[in-house]
């Protein structure tokens, strides 16, 4: 078996084998991979006896269950109303320019991936930027830029 | 149990129902017609399409009729202003993100959506066209099924066709809001996927999103071409459903009729898959003593029983998909398409006299399915294509009005011989359960050398519509040379449509089920429920096919495959015999393990 085939045998050991498991199990692989790669599709499919193209079907409905290949870090501006009166379009431009990527790209050494995002539910204190699963609310570009770099240094 | 009856009103008629009645439902039964596009009858409800609106008195929003239980006092409009005007607005609305290329479109006359649109007369749209990529979208591979995105309304009938009643899920719905459309895995193309190329999503698909690869251009080219001889064959339940196509009630047999206009059409032979199918009791039914014999008597544990049938090309495909392990199980002979095909292009030619590189096959078939088999590098064991085109019985009634043909004024006409007469056995084929009655009509009569114990020949419990049968026949006073038999309970069962398949698979899986032959069908029904059949479908029309299949049987005169003259025949001019070395060369075949993913 290989790694994604081991990750996935002990999440569907913990979560079951019916489709309820389905939602905990791609979450899983997210939560280690980042990303659910055709190969992890299949892997899952495979031991929930479901078919593939059910599995891609509810991956693809999730936002936060990507079907791309993302970077170690996943990097997610708020674009609703709130957060773009209060200043998201120079957030974006910050990191992109710093990043050397647009929105939706990953970076070189693909330590990130910067994504826009549909409200996140912090509009009393936008502009907001979601890292991984960490808030950062009320950022500027140079508090942005910084949080990226701590970040950074983090991830080997 | 009693249920509760609930009282309403539709459009001031009152009515009473049973509590759990959809306001659709009781509205059709006051003839009141609401229309529909992503309903179903063969499908659960899915409420998105929201054509079927309609005003509840007292309710803020309009109900979707078909998701709406009725309730009691309840008083509905169906052709209110305020419907009129959604429904109107839903269809635009529809149509905005449809490609609207009728005239150009397969499904040209045959489309739920143009049937709406030409009701409501829109003139001019008011929205603007959301189609995107109208000529990026269209997915070609399978030499089955065809499928433009551009025309898809996302109703996801197909979903759920391939997800209820097939067990397979090969199509889904992808992403969300107005990005959400309907695709395979990863989007490949159909071909590469686990499709089983059965159809039943094309018999479901309200407009021309999904639609069979057709051929009908090259079987004219072939009939124009006067170096080619072109032989048709005809599966036994086209003839019980192609003249809902032609103006001809359901349920009502067009045999004469379908012979007399493919002669008018021009092909140089009529033939009968018939005459096949009960050569392929002859082959199956011997494979299946020859495997109970070494089971029995050589108690040869590698022997595979339950033996499964194999004429049935999406049930093939399936198996081959998903049950890889039971692969083995399925008969090694081909199906009666196959079988024709491999004998057209060897003893027929040879016997009327025509170069086997000049003969074109083609099949009418009630099936999309044959469409890929006849192309399956198997499938050339004449030393061509054995079978060059398969048309579906729909393809085939186009081609009849093409060729100014008035079908109901037609006289009976007769298949030509040889290779055209067939039994009451070989036409129950095209029912779920006939390929088990015909195969058991012979069988117990090899072993035993009188009929089957069943009234008039008929096997009661292997027929109807049930999702898998089960029957046990005991086998008593056998001739001596089968007398391992004697006293053996022959376990039987029948499935059709792959969900039922999949129960039964499941249970040989497990070991548990002590079944000595299964038959199975890819579709609802079997054949005359097949993805190639006319549109619509409904338990009711497939049951109405079902007994003029039946009727059928009972006007013929020889009702066992091994009585069949021309199948006496060609074992004695040409095969020899059962599973001889000839019809392992040109009957038999082989199958191939494909992924499930």
């Amino acid at each position: 078996m290989t790694t994604i085939e081991v990750l996935i045998h002990d999440l569907v050991e913990k979560h079951g084998k019916n489709r309820n498991a389905l939602m905990p199990v791609l979450q899983g692989v997210v939560a280690c991979e980042k990303f659910l790669s055709e190969e992890a599709m299949i892997a899952v499919a495979r031991e929930l006896d479901l078919s593939a193209a059910d599995v891609y079907g509810t991956a693809s409905f999730y936002t936060f269950l990507d079907t791309k290949p993302r970077g170690k870090n996943i990097i997610r501006v708020c674009k609703t109303i709130s957060c773009h009166m209060q200043g998201k379009d120079a957030i974006i431009k910050a990191i992109e320019s710093h990043l050397m990527v647009k929105v939706g790209e990953t970076s070189p050494d693909k330590k990130f991936t910067l994504l826009s995002a549909n409200c996140l539910g912090w509009c009393h204190k936008g502009p907001v930027m979601l890292i991984n699963d960490e808030v950062f609310p009320s950022v500027t570009p140079e508090k942005a830029i910084e949080i990226i770099e701590n970040f950074a240094k983090k991830t080997i | 149990m009693s249920k509760y009856m609930v009282n309403l009103k539709i459009n001031n008629t009152p009515i009473q129902v049973e509590e759990g009645t959809t306001i659709l439902e009781a509205a059709k039964l006051l003839n009141f017609r609401i229309p529909t596009l992503c309903n179903h009858p063969d499908l659960s409800v899915a409420g998105n399409c929201r054509v079927c609106v309609v005003e509840v008195k007292g309710a803020r929003l309009l109900a979707a009729s078909c998701a709406t239980p009725v309730s009691e006092g309840m008083e509905v409009n169906t052709n209110s202003e305020k419907v009129r005007i959604a429904r109107k607005h839903v269809i635009e609305l529809l149509l905005s993100e449809h490609n609207v290329d009728c005239t150009k479109c397969f499904k040209n006359g045959h489309c739920e959506l143009q049937e709406l649109a030409s009701e409501y007369r829109f003139g001019d749209h008011i929205f603007i066209d959301l189609v995107k990529d109208r000529d990026k979208v269209r997915d070609i591979s399978s030499p089955s099924i065809s499928r433009d995105a551009s025309k898809c309304i996302r109703c996801q009938r197909c979903v759920r066709t391939c997800d209820e009643l097939q067990s397979v899920s090969a199509l889904a719905v992808v992403n969300k809001g107005d990005h959400q459309y309907i695709t395979t895995f990863l989007n490949k193309p159909l071909n590469d996927v686990v499709c089983t190329n059965c159809g039943q999503c094309i018999n479901r698909c309200p407009t021309g999103a999904l639609y069979e690869r057709n051929y009908i251009e090259d079987v004219w080219q072939a009939i124009y071409d006067p170096n080619k001889f072109v032989v048709v064959e005809t599966a036994p339940a086209t003839r019980v459903a192609l003249g809902e196509d032609l103006g001809i009630e359901t349920g009502v047999r067009v045999t004469g009729k379908m012979v007399s206009a493919l002669r008018k059409i021009g092909f140089n032979k009529v033939l009968d898959t018939d005459f096949t199918a009960d050569l392929t009791i002859m082959e199956e039914g011997t494979e299946l003593l020859t495997r109970l014999k070494k089971a029995l008597v050589d108690k040869d544990e590698t022997v595979k029983l339950p033996l499964m049938t194999s004429c049935s090309p999406g049930w093939v495909k399936y198996q081959e998909h998903m049950y890889p392990e039971l692969i083995d199980n399925l008969s090694s002979c081909k199906s009666p398409q196959q079988m024709f095909g491999a004998l057209a292009k060897t003893y027929y030619a040879d016997k009327i006299n025509i170069k086997a590189e000049n003969m074109v096959v083609v099949s009418i078939m009630p099936c999309t399915a044959k469409k890929f088999e006849c192309n399956r590098p198997e499938m050339r064991d004449s030393g061509f294509k054995d079978v060059d085109y398969v048309l579906t019985t729909r393809e085939l009634a186009m081609m009849i009005k093409q060729a100014g043909i008035e079908f109901d004024k037609l006289e009976d006409e007769s298949y030509d011989s040889i290779l055209g007469e067939s039994t009451g056995a070989g036409v129950i084929f095209g029912t779920t359960g006939g390929v088990m009655e015909a195969a058991l009509r012979t069988a117990y009569e090899i072993i035993t050398g009188n009929e089957v114990p069943f009234t008039n020949l008929n096997i009661k419990p292997v027929r109807g519509m049930e999702g898998v049968k089960e029957a046990s026949i005991k086998i008593k006073n056998t001739k001596p040379e089968w007398n391992f038999l004697e006293g053996v309970e022959l376990n039987v069962a029948v499935a059709h449509g792959l969900a039922n398949a999949k129960q039964l698979m499941d249970a040989v899986k497990s070991g548990k089920s002590n079944y000595h032959f299964i038959e199975v069908m890819g579709c609802p029904g079997g054949c005359i429920g097949g993805g190639g059949q006319p549109i619509p479908t409904s338990a009711e029309i497939r049951k109405r096919r079902a007994e003029a299949i039946y009727a059928e049987d009972m006007g013929k005169t020889i009702r066992k495959s091994h009585e069949n003259p021309e199948v006496i025949e060609v074992y004695k001019e040409y095969l020899s015999q059962p599973l001889g070395h000839k019809s392992h060369e040109l009957l038999h075949t082989h199958y191939k393990v494909r992924k499930r993913y």
